[in-house]
């Protein structure tokens, strides 16, 4: 199955750079099998016959969420950033939270979401940690950092990512 | 449609003026990557799809822009920060430090 | 008249990110501003597209984006490496 997913990608990246005619599909095809063999024993993602549910809760559930906290958190730069005293409004600071996703890609996309949620930087993944540059530091245990920063995002890749 | 388009490129180009603001008037190094990382993912995204709704045909290339983006800018930052925290040029106004026990504190382990 | 609008709110953005490349303190800020400037630098060329009713353009904002990438993972594995000098 690794393979038919390798084929996968490759191939919709290749259809969506050359637009679609006779000719570029077939040439698509093939060069995307010959990468497909160079390239499977690399990758450890694969797919099974959840896929597509898996795919629609990813697009419908997860990507609303995804946009609506990048507009919050480009508010909450607009507010700092256009404040006349920069100061008052800064308490950063490195928190470390745990998370309960198994995998690394699920892992890569919890961090690139805390990156790009309100006033959280993500900058370094330590087997289960993962560690977060703050701008203002809100609670006091960890438990609350965790509640206040990737409660809800890990609830929607949990069922994704199973 | 147009319109729209005009619309969405404007947004664009307002958050990409807010990321540049946001690098320049910072405190800190860590601040900075924020601002900038943030403001201009949001920008790059408002501007393509302001530009796919002006040529429609365009859209499968734009859409393959925007998730490279969506990938590669918060990997890009979040190495950024990893390598100037190790860099030791920490801002004096941090008020909790959890890294120090991953990488270890400035009298001893990498330095 | 709104093309000129929106380059020139783009314009403001990559002068205050020059200007963060010329006066930054220390080299990770430099970095920093110029891992800015290439994202703005991708809207650009992908506006000139635009402009110019040409889809080659696109290509190229991929091909730079692609480049930016690399250029910004080289420079913080070599800031990685220059600990110790603070």
């Amino acid at each position: 199955m690794k393979y038919v997913a390798t084929f996968l990608v490759l191939f919709v990246s290749y259809i969506a750079l050359a637009g679609i005619n006779v000719q570029e599909l077939l040439l698509g095809a093939i060069v995307s099998a010959i990468l497909t063999v160079i390239l499977a024993k690399h990758v450890n993602y694969t797919i099974d016959y959840r896929f597509p549910v898996k795919l629609l809760v990813f697009i419908f559930a997860y990507l609303p969420l995804f946009v609506w906290q990048l507009v919050l958190s480009n508010l909450a730069v607009a507010r700092i950033v256009l404040s006349p005293r920069i100061k008052k409004h800064l308490n950063p600071g490195f928190v470390k939270i745990s998370t309960d996703l198994k995998g690394d890609f699920a892992k890569l996309t919890l961090a690139n979401s805390i990156t790009l949620t309100p006033g959280t930087l993500s900058v370094d993944i330590d087997g289960n940690d993962i560690y977060i540059h703050t701008v203002y530091i809100k609670g006091e245990t960890p438990e609350e950092n965790r509640k206040n920063i990737s409660a809800k995002f890990e609830k929607v890749l949990g069922v994704v990512f199973k | 449609m147009e319109i729209a388009s005009y619309i969405f490129m404007t947004i664009g180009g307002l958050f990409y003026l807010l990321g540049g603001l946001g690098i320049l008037r910072m405190p800190d190094t860590f601040n900075r990557i924020q601002a900038g990382t943030k403001a201009t993912t949001l920008g790059a995204f408002t501007l393509l799809i302001g530009i796919g709704f002006n040529n429609p045909e365009w859209f499968p290339k734009l859409l393959l822009i925007i998730v490279f983006i969506a990938f590669a800018n918060p990997i890009g930052s979040s190495a950024l920060a990893k390598a100037s925290y190790k860099s030791c040029d920490l801002p004096d106004n941090l008020v909790q430090d959890d890294l120090i026990d991953l990488f270890g504190g400035k009298e001893d382990g990498l330095n | 008249m709104m093309d000129i609008i929106v380059f020139s709110l783009i314009g403001l953005g990559v002068l205050f990110a020059v200007s963060r490349l010329l006066i930054g303190p220390t080299p990770a800020d430099r970095v920093v501003s110029l891992d800015t400037f290439n994202i703005i630098v991708i809207g650009v060329i992908a506006l000139l597209a635009n402009q110019f009713e040409n889809s080659l353009y696109l290509d190229i904002a991929i091909v730079y984006g692609i480049l930016a990438f690399i250029e910004t993972i080289v420079f913080a594995r070599y800031l990685e490496g220059q600990h110790g000098d603070c």
